[in-house]
């Protein structure tokens, strides 16, 4: 018997990264450290247009990871974006804590709210229980429009205190908005990728490929899909405080608005692809060339939208970057397993 | 009175609530399908209607005779074209399209109508009511309910009575097992939407009478159809009456504590039923 015969493990080697996966990240990294020293080099107008990039990347990795791995499709994220928010105005306003602390804080809130949710939601299976998701976020939305302190329908502006306590200037508040939106967008990211890499992401890929076989295999489908779903909640809520402590003031409408925090990041994750990492950073990046470039037409842009999302479903289901992968094979967060055969020596 | 009042009214909207339910719990019994732009397709019928109202100046209801027809017309190729490809065992496509043709409806009714609200005029039979002591009933309200009980009666009977509701039955039990006996469910499914539209028409032009309507209004009415299904239980059509009549119901009583609790009391009902009582009140297991 040969050497390799009895030590099959020096011929195979079972790996994650590829070549173009090793480079990509080193790529993306220097991109990140470019972003991170933002302040110095954008200017006020294109700030703000990375920290909205920034928590619609976030938001759109949070729907990806609850319909393209948790087989939860959700058109009622704008619940949690809402509650993160509100959560975030009544600690930071009402409470005191300084705001930097409030997010985390409105986040940790937002999925404490989402265990009664899921138990109620829970109870719809499939497509029933998208709209039931919808209905919870409107339940949410009409809740807070009664609530006299916060401002009732036509809601607050965050206190001139709180905003200073940001910082001082006006220049270093932006900064810090804009570090916070990074750190937030590149930890979504990570978080999702590392989630998938651990034992837990075969399980959610295995719940992806066949509820049966997965269940089958002794994959507890439910837990999973519950904790997907509170995951998902936290990272939205803080989506949530930060968009609102950049945009200075909340109402019940913009907060809970089913088009902004949920339909725009559907067709985000569908054009980008679903159930790939990089798919909703392919499609942040694509929903913000389109808007560029045709939202002065109005209404007329939100048609295109819609009729690009429908035809990228019909034609392409995977997305632009799944007709990347499909062409090229290329990945940059690689997530499965391949064997790697070693040549014979 | 004042409470008895208004549960009566509470009673006869959720005739139109079910009749709302009606057209999207049609949709789910045959195909399984969620249409998420139901809501939008019913205010697209009562656009459609105001249109021909001011176009050829007829009656609301006898707009009915074009609206009916070509929002019939639209349903069929709507399926043929576009929603018979999402079918599959995949959730999201269905989901991810008729959610984009809602953004899609939605869009292009406030570029060809604008955003004002709008209403269709029916004349007399607006104000009419019938008086019973001190009780007083709308009179087109009453008609309403009266509509919604004929179509959800008249369904019933299609779908027990007559060949084609039999192929319905069939094609909604095994899809894959109908073409054996020489059906095409693609056929059945297009058949299928287009008599939701026809309902959804209905609906819209006697919603485009009660209220004002604008291009925003679909996602209400969508949700309000999804909240009677559920709480009469999938797949019973007379259940589904009885969910849109406890939902008109909760949001009449709502509304008369405080007008800022009526949508959310209808809420809060139903998700009270699904807490209690998943299944619904009156479910059936033939369209589970």
């Amino acid at each position: 018997m040969t050497d390799a015969a009895m030590h099959p493990e020096k011929r195979f080697r079972v790996a994650a990264m590829t070549k173009f996966s090793r480079y990509g990240l080193i790529v993306m990294a220097v991109i990140v450290l470019a972003l991170a020293f933002g302040p110095l080099w954008l200017d006020r107008s294109n700030m703000r247009l990375m920290v909205e990039l920034c928590y619609m990347l976030a938001l759109a990795q949070m729907w990806n990871l609850l319909a393209g791995y948790g087989g939860l499709v959700s058109v009622g994220q704008q619940a949690f974006v809402g509650l993160g928010g509100y959560f975030f105005f009544v600690i930071a306003a009402f409470l005191g804590v300084p705001p930097l602390l409030a997010i985390p804080l409105a986040g940790l809130v937002a999925a404490v709210f989402a265990i009664p949710t899921a138990a109620v939601v829970f109870r719809l299976k499939g497509a029933y229980f998208a709209i039931g998701t919808w209905v919870a976020a409107e339940v949410y939305m009409l809740v807070f429009a009664q609530i006299g302190a916060l401002g009732g329908g036509s809601g607050m502006s965050l206190p001139i205190d709180v905003v200073r306590a940001i910082a001082d200037s006006r220049d270093m508040r932006e900064a810090v908005t804009y570090w916070t939106a990074l750190g937030l967008a590149v930890g979504s990211v990570a978080l999702v990728y590392g989630l998938l890499r651990s034992k837990y992401g075969l399980a959610l890929a295995a719940i992806r490929d066949s509820e049966p076989a997965a269940a089958s295999l002794g994959v507890d489908v439910a837990r999973a899909k519950y904790i997907v779903y509170v995951i998902a909640a936290f990272v939205t809520g803080l989506a949530g405080a930060l968009i609102f402590l950049a945009k200075l003031r909340i109402s019940p409408d913009a907060a809970f608005s089913v088009m902004d925090w949920t339909a725009y990041v559907i067709f985000i994750v569908v054009i980008g692809g679903v159930g790939r990492i990089e798919g909703p950073i392919l499609g942040t990046i694509v929903f913000f060339i389109l808007r560029g470039l045709l939202a002065d037409l109005g209404s007329f842009y939100l048609i295109i939208l819609g009729l690009i999302a429908v035809g990228v479903m019909l034609l392409a289901p995977r997305g632009l970057w799944g007709l990347a992968v499909e062409r090229f094979g290329i990945e940059l967060f690689p997530v499965q397993r391949r064997l790697d055969m070693r040549k014979d020596n | 009175m004042d409470w008895i009042n208004a549960i009566l009214q509470g009673v006869l909207v959720g005739g139109l609530f079910a009749l709302f339910a009606a057209g999207l719990s049609l949709i789910f019994g045959v195909m399984r399908l969620v249409n998420l732009a139901h809501g939008d397709l019913i205010v697209l019928g009562a656009f459609l209607a105001l249109a021909v109202v001011t176009g050829l100046g007829l009656h609301p209801l006898l707009s009915l005779l074009i609206v009916a027809p070509v929002m019939f017309a639209l349903g069929y190729g709507l399926q043929r074209a576009i929603l018979n490809r999402t079918l599959g065992k995949d959730l999201l496509p269905p989901l991810v399209v008729t959610f984009g043709l809602s953004i899609i409806i939605q869009n292009a009714l406030l570029e060809v109508f604008s955003a004002d609200t709008q209403r269709l005029q029916a004349g007399p039979m607006e104000t009419a009511s019938l008086q019973m002591g001190a009780i007083s009933i709308g009179a087109f309200p009453l008609l309403t309910f009266i509509v919604a009980v004929a179509v959800i009666g008249g369904m019933e009977l299609f779908m027990r009575r007559t060949a084609l509701g039999r192929v319905f039955r069939a094609t909604s039990d095994k899809a894959e097992i109908v073409p054996l006996m020489g059906v095409n469910p693609k056929q059945v499914f297009a058949i299928a939407m287009g008599v939701s539209l026809v309902i959804c028409a209905i609906a819209g032009v006697l919603l485009g009478v009660r209220t004002n309507f604008s291009p925003g209004a679909g996602p209400a009415r969508l949700l309000f159809a999804f909240e009677a299904v559920i709480i009469g239980g999938l797949g019973s059509l007379w259940g589904t009456l009885a969910g849109g009549v406890i939902l008109g119901v909760s949001q009449a009583i709502g509304a008369k504590i405080n007008p800022g609790f009526q949508i959310l009391a209808g809420h809060i009902v139903f998700l009270a039923v699904l807490v209690v009582r998943p299944q619904g009140l009156f479910p059936r297991t033939r369209d589970k």
